[in-house]
Order: C-alpha cells, then structure tokens, then sequence
C-alpha cells in the first residue's frame, strides 16, 4: 500500500511541474507587448484555468512586481512556481516563461543580423501594437471587479489615475502610498 | 564572458517595474558604457525585442548576448538578467506565503489593491496614445476589445488575429490601397465590430 501511495504522489508531482512549464512556456510564447499587456494571458492561464492563485492574490503579486526588479512576468512565474512547487517548481516556471523568448530571438536575431530588414514582423506589430492597448483595458477590466470595492477604493484609484496622468508622479511612489493608507484604514 | 553576465545581472537588479524600465539602463550599459552595440544598432534590436513575444527585458537580453558572442552571449545574458527578480521573488514569496494571514499585511494589499487599477488605467491611456493613431489602428483596438471583453476570447487567439491582420493591413498599405480607409481591410475581422 504504502509503495502505491507513494507512485501516485510521484505521478502527481511530476504531472504538476509539467503543467507548470508548459503553463508558463505557453505565457512566454504568446504574450506580445510586455508589461501590463501580458496580465490578461497570465491571469487566464494561472487564475482561471489553473486555479494557482485567486484574482486578489494575483493582483497582489502585480504589486509586488512593481516594487521588485524584474518583468512582471517573471514575477508572477517565479512566485506561482513557488507556491504550488516550491523552489524546484518557482526555478521551473521561470525557465518556461523565459524559454520562449530565448529560441524565438535567436532566431529573429540571425535573419536580422544577415538581412538588417525583417518586414513582415514590423506588419504583424502594426496589428498587434493597438491591440495592446485592448489588452490592458481588458486587464484593468478583471482586476476592477476585486479591487474597486467601494467609495475608498475609488477615491483612491481615481488619486493614482490623476497623479500619474497629470503630476507624472512615480508609480512606485503611489503603491507606497495606497499601501501606508491601507496600513492604517484596515490594519 | 562573465562580463557579459555581471552587465545583465546589474541591468536586471536596478531595473523595478519591469519592461519599459529597463531599456535606458540597457542602452546606458551597452551603448555608452561598454560599447558592445552601436546605437542605431540598438534601436532596430529593440524595435524587434518589442515585436516579440515574451518580457521586453528578457527579449532585449537575449538579442544583446547573441549579438555581442552568439547563442552563448544570449544564455548568458538570459541569467544574468532574470536572475535578480527570480531571486528577489524568492525572498518576498517564503515571506508573503508566510504573513499573508497576518492583519497588516492584508490590510497593505488591500490598499494597494485599487491603486493597480489607476496604474493600468493610466497605462492604457498612455499606451493608447502613443499607439493608436489613425482609424486602422481604431478599428484593431476595438476588434480587440471586443472580442476579448464580449466575447471572452483568450488573449492569444486575439493576438494571433491582430498579428495575421497587420500582415494584411501592411502589404495593403504598401500596394497604396489603404491610406484612410477604415473597415474593409479584413474581412475575417469585421463582422464582429462594434
């Protein structure tokens, strides 16, 4: 019995570092823009498909990302990886999400070093560049739902919106902010 | 070689905020420090980092190394580069996974929570600005938003789309077919305009 049990929790770890590169393979692969741009992607593949992290708990670790170096990308593999495997699955998840980027530049970079012109790819962006846009829109969309809770929460999003729009203030000094308030609204 | 890796492993500690950060630290790196690239050669590496998929960072990284010494520069410049955030998260996660139960710092995120969505508001306003500038790119962004608002599309079926678009859009623009025009340039596309 006690052999069995052990196969099964074999199987099932091995299957859930599976899933986690090819989670993340899949993020790293198909999420154009950067940034802001990828968190639709990310958050259908680890929030709503997965089940890995809850939409606050998500929004979360978009925050720590701005106060931490690195691509929020990155971030979110690292930390996701972490979570549901530990320092195995945090180091696997963030070789999945850069994985991508890695084959695909190295090619575009040895037909761009040869031929200097790559056409088609300034094309396929030309589309994709406003697309973007609807991207972060979308984004802004699914966290609104969880994170403009009430009256505060607006008064407060509507600060960072003026502040950045309009005083150009730093946005790392706004979360600090909002999360000192928070600190002393709720604690 | 291993100064390769000190380089992007400095570029990727200082840089906080992810992407668009990032890119004068690597040009100040590359171009005025150790004059591994030229300028204008940086330009077009990052006009193709950009068009990418994947973390701009990460991207710009990549195509640096494999510049400076080949598929060996760019695994270099890979980890070197990635390395600071995985490490960096690392930290924060043994730590968050432990005190997220605890009052304060539930009630720090929970401040900060709203304060994302001004952040990606204003994102969208500032990207949008700079991207979106004749009715072509009008009528991409509201395809876009509409197919993954109303119609719950995944994200990577609507870049897939907008990427086979641009395709059409550009050899149509370049056989001087469409200057202003706004609708009919893809028929796939707009029947499900709003």
């Amino acid at each position: 019995m006690g052999l069995r049990t052990k196969s099964i929790t074999d199987g099932w770890i091995a299957n859930m570092y599976i899933k986690l590169l090819v989670s993340f393979m899949k993020i790293g692969a198909f999420s154009f823009g950067g940034g802001y741009a990828m968190i639709p992607l990310i958050s259908r593949e680890i929030v709503e498909t997965r089940g890995w992290l809850s939409m606050p708990e998500f929004i979360d670790v978009i925050a720590i990302s701005q106060g931490t170096p690195g691509p929020i990308a990155i971030n979110a593999a690292t930390y996701v990886g972490y979570k549901v495997g530990g320092v195995a699955g945090s180091a696997l998840a963030t070789a999945g999400v850069v994985f991508p980027s890695f084959i695909i530049l190295i090619i575009l970079g040895m037909l761009f070093l040869r031929f200097r012109e790559v056409g088609f790819v300034k094309d396929m962006f030309s589309g994709i560049r406003p697309t973007v846009v609807a991207l972060i829109a979308a984004a802004a969309f699914s966290v609104a739902s969880t994170s403009v809770t009430g009256v505060v929460p607006a008064i407060v999003s509507g600060a960072v919106i003026i502040g950045i729009l309009k005083f150009r203030l730093d946005p790392v000094l706004l979360l600090i902010a909002s999360g000192v308030m928070g600190f002393f609204l709720y604690g | 070689m291993f100064s390769i890796f000190w380089s992007f492993f400095k570029i990727g500690a200082v840089t906080f905020g992810g992407g668009w950060a990032m890119v004068p630290v690597i040009r100040k790196e590359l171009v005025d420090c150790r004059k591994w690239v030229e300028d204008s050669e940086f330009v077009d590496m990052l006009a193709i980092a950009q068009s990418s998929p994947g973390p701009i960072a990460i991207n710009t990284a990549v195509i640096s190394g494999f510049k400076i010494r080949g598929v060996r520069g760019a695994l270099v410049a890979t980890l070197g580069s990635s390395l600071p955030s995985f490490l960096a998260i690392l930290l924060v996660a043994t730590f968050f996974l432990r005190f997220k139960e605890s009052r304060a710092v539930e009630a720090v995120f929970k401040g900060m929570r709203p304060a994302i969505f001004g952040l990606l508001v204003a994102a969208v306003w500032q990207i949008g600005t700079g991207s979106v500038k004749d009715k072509v790119d009008i009528t991409f962004l509201a395809i876009a938003a509409a197919l993954l608002l109303l119609l719950k599309i995944s994200p990577i079926v609507v870049v897939l789309i907008a990427g086979a678009g641009g395709l059409i859009t550009g050899r149509l623009r370049r056989m001087g077919r469409l200057k202003s025009a706004d609708g009919q340039q893809d028929g796939a596309q707009n029947k499900v305009d709003y």
